[in-house]
């Protein structure tokens, strides 16, 4: 095995099995603040008992692995067409090993060939940058949140909502009230204001890649952040929709371009089990550190 | 209150059961999913061997490898989102007398109303938590359909002990998931 595919399939196990630090901290809160003896409590215990035998056992944190997202950010020149197929193959090794389920599916024929490989699977996003080493961080996305995202475009007369700040707070509120605990709450969303149809998700997906614990650059959109987080853990919703304090555990918003005529809002929902890690790695393949 | 429950289940202990009471399932269980509903719907039969009277009929696509001595090994086994199986979901449970029923994210009316007349419940796992529950797993005892639907989707029949669940629609009416919508729809319209 090349040691560029070997990295690619330690990545994977390791999104698969570990949840990143910043989530875990996140989740850990969300438990202290939740009332002895609900169920809200024990469902929140029984998660962070499973975080930790994941990791222990170095099998997935959930059975669903997921949409495959790998953004890579790469120096001029690199071999991209030789990139992605060594992703490719680290792919059906990891799928082989068992770091991620049977999971891609024939939407034609409804045939599951077991490799997890196919147009769209897994999803590689390149992206060139002006340093030598490479940078790769893989997503894995389950089915459960990936259903519960929405896009809205405003104005929206039922909600109110106009094509401002507060209209997109609305908006975002109501994505969050309409998911309840299908999406695998306490969740995280990543939003994007603007952009098109397929972009506004596109871009929604990439804040998933900012830590938890950082702060939005632009001071409008770090409060519309930590107010929109403060008031969905007021609606009691609570971890797995059993109602309680803990329906998210961060909020991501993100803004881009759009035409006159459009304005989208496209929340993407991630469930507590938010699988993200990142790598740099040597013009060999070598992983020369981690991201998370 | 905590119950415990093993297949099979008589219609007055699934009618003991209510809204927010935890449960340790033991016993067996079979997983059926997306595909299986839309097959047994169609009028497909259940394949020899399983027996749903009085059974649990598990939403979930487990991650399952051959071990080195050829045997099946569960390695992550959490609940899917149960909503998509709305459509078909109480026929099912009164066709082939399913006292119980786990999944995530809870059902809607057409299944709470066959909860009600036929005697069943909902129980509610803990989505994402595939290895707390792979562990609950003691035994696979059994595969089918597995060519048809593809190993997330085929009907796996596990052995299981003291697998943790939350009551949230029972056999009364009543339903968890529409007090916890209401109640979230009240408050955001104060705070929107």
């Amino acid at each position: 095995m090349s040691r560029l595919r070997e990295s690619l399939v330690e990545l994977i196990r390791r999104t698969s099995a570990e949840i990143p630090d910043d989530v875990q901290s996140a989740i850990l809160r969300g438990l202290k603040r939740e009332k002895e003896g609900t169920i809200a409590k024990s469902a929140l215990e029984i998660i962070e008992r499973n975080i930790g035998l994941a990791k222990s056992k170095s099998q997935p944190i959930c059975q669903d692995t997921g949409s495959i997202l790998f953004y890579i950010d790469c120096p001029v020149g690199l071999n991209q067409v030789g990139f992605a197929q060594e992703a490719r193959e680290a792919v059906k090794e990891a799928t082989k090993l068992g770091y991620l389920r049977q999971n891609s599916v024939d939407s034609i024929t409804g045939k599951n060939d077991g490799t997890n490989l196919g147009l769209g699977s897994p999803n590689l996003h390149f992206h060139q940058h002006a340093e030598d080493d490479i940078a790769v961080r893989l997503v894995l996305k389950g089915g459960g949140c990936e259903n519960v995202g929405a896009q809205f475009s405003l104005p929206n007369t039922r909600l109110k909502a106009n094509r401002d700040l507060d209209g997109c707070r609305k908006v975002i509120l109501e994505a969050v009230h309409q998911a309840q605990g299908r999406g695998c709450g306490p969740g995280i969303l990543g939003v994007c204001i603007g952009g098109d149809r397929a972009s506004g998700y596109e871009f929604s997906k990439r804040e998933f890649l900012r830590k938890l614990d950082d702060s939005n650059p632009d001071p409008k959109l770090d409060e519309l952040e930590q107010d929109i987080l403060k008031t969905a853990n007021e609606l009691g919703i609570g971890p797995m929709g059993f109602g309680g304090k803990t329906t998210l555990l961060g909020v991501k918003i993100g803004a881009a371009n759009r035409v006159p005529a459009s304005y989208f809002v496209s929340v993407s929902y991630m469930c507590w089990a938010f699988r993200r890690h990142g790598a740099t790695l040597a013009s060999d393949g070598e992983i020369t550190g981690w991201l998370y | 209150m905590t119950h415990n429950l093993s297949s099979p289940i008589s219609e007055e202990a699934i009618r003991e059961l209510k809204v927010g009471d935890q449960v340790l399932i033991s016993g067996k269980v079979f997983t059926g999913r997306d595909a299986v509903h839309k097959y047994l719907h169609d009028g497909g039969a259940l394949p020899g061997g399983v027996n749903l009277d009085g059974g649990i009929l598990y939403h979930c696509g487990p991650v399952v490898l051959k071990d080195d001595n050829d045997e099946w090994k569960v390695t992550a086994a959490g609940p899917t989102t149960s909503i998509r199986e709305e459509p078909y979901q109480g026929d099912i449970m009164r066709q082939f007398g399913i006292r119980g029923v786990i999944g995530k994210g809870g059902m809607a009316d057409k299944t709470l109303a066959a909860c009600k007349e036929h005697g069943a419940v909902y129980l509610h796992a803990i989505g994402g938590a595939a290895q707390v529950l792979a562990e609950c797993i003691t035994k696979v005892r059994d595969v089918h359909m597995l060519e048809e639907f593809g190993s997330p989707e085929a009907i796996w029949e596990f052995e299981v002990k003291d697998f943790p669940a939350v009551v949230t629609m029972d056999s009364h009416g009543e339903s968890l998931h529409k007090d916890i919508l209401a109640k979230s729809e009240d408050a955001l319209a104060e705070l929107r």
